[in-house]
């Protein structure tokens, strides 16, 4: 099979985003924050990674999208606030991550906003790569 | 209060399917209320759609707790669909078709098609309705909260249901 465009796999990831989150087409901006932006809950991410493995015929490991054992690692989350570690940590786990937005709000909260679209993207990109 | 929505359980294929009854009856008292006589009709008696919603939920909680053995704790997460074509009325049978489309240590998705039998019309099987669900293990969950030990979600009444549809468990 022909490797898939990346205007392709973001055609797919949208539609895997409007029926996930009933959200409208033109609201799915590459910018957009799963979670801030489009409203998707914890139980929201499940049902993306079940979404994008039907869509790409993929498997999605538990943790490969949000790595939550590395949010739960005490070296690389204290008091709340993602460490310096942590920060290195989680830019190695999600290659897809732009990880900007944490530069002057280091709470652990804010990582999930790291998860636009666009990095939903280029994670599904690096997965059909192998 | 016995808040059961499923009758029997008649095709139980572990990690695969399950299939379960509802007769519905005139015994059910909300069904008095859902909807009463007016002035200028005569009662109603439907079934409230969010009680079919349950009805599927319990049929796929049971496929998705029996995968794992009714180790984990099965939550209701989300309702991805619910479109229903028609009204379901006392005298009737719901048969629900639940089938397991993916199961990880996070939790699991269906997708359930619902049938009705109208035995007034012919007792024909016939379309109903479609519910797709989101559950989750919540032991399981990210932020890793504690959920008291035992599994409150698969009681003696689901078991019972399972033993005395002639299951194993």
């Amino acid at each position: 099979m022909a490797a898939m465009s990346r205007e392709e796999i973001q055609e797919k990831v949208t539609e895997v985003l409007v029926e996930a989150l009933g959200v409208d087409e033109d609201e799915v901006e590459p910018t957009a924050a799963l979670g801030a932006d489009l409203g998707a809950e914890s139980i929201d991410y499940l049902d993306i990674s079940f979404r994008l493995e039907k869509a790409f015929g993929i498997k999605i490991e538990q943790g490969e999208m949000i790595p939550e054992s590395a949010l739960q690692n005490p070296d690389y989350v204290s008091d709340g606030q993602v460490t310096d570690a942590g920060l290195e940590e989680l830019k190695k786990l999600m290659p897809y991550a732009d990880f900007a937005v944490m530069e002057d709000d280091r709470s652990v909260n804010k990582v999930v906003d790291v998860f636009t679209v666009d990095a939903l993207v280029k994670f599904v990109e690096l997965k059909l790569a192998g | 209060m016995r808040w059961m929505w499923i009758d029997r359980i008649v095709e139980l294929d572990k990690g695969a399917r399950c299939v379960a009854l509802k007769n519905i009856s005139m015994a059910e008292e909300h069904l008095h209320d859902h909807f009463p006589a007016t002035d200028d009709r005569p009662s109603k008696p439907i079934m409230p759609a969010p009680l079919i919603v349950e009805g599927m939920a319990q049929t796929a909680g049971i496929l998705v707790g029996h995968a794992r053995d009714f180790a984990e704790k099965v939550i209701l997460a989300k309702v991805g669909l619910a479109e229903f074509d028609r009204e379901a009325y006392p005298g009737q049978t719901l048969i629900y078709e639940a089938t397991l489309d993916r199961i990880d240590p996070a939790g699991a998705a269906t997708s359930g098609v619902i049938h009705q039998i109208d035995y007034a019309a012919g007792g024909e099987k016939q379309p109903f309705g479609r519910v797709d669900l989101m559950f989750s293990h919540i032991d399981q969950n990210m932020q890793g909260l504690a959920f008291p030990e035992h599994n409150f979600v698969f009681t003696d009444q689901f078991f019972d249901l399972l033993r005395n549809s002639g299951f194993a468990v």
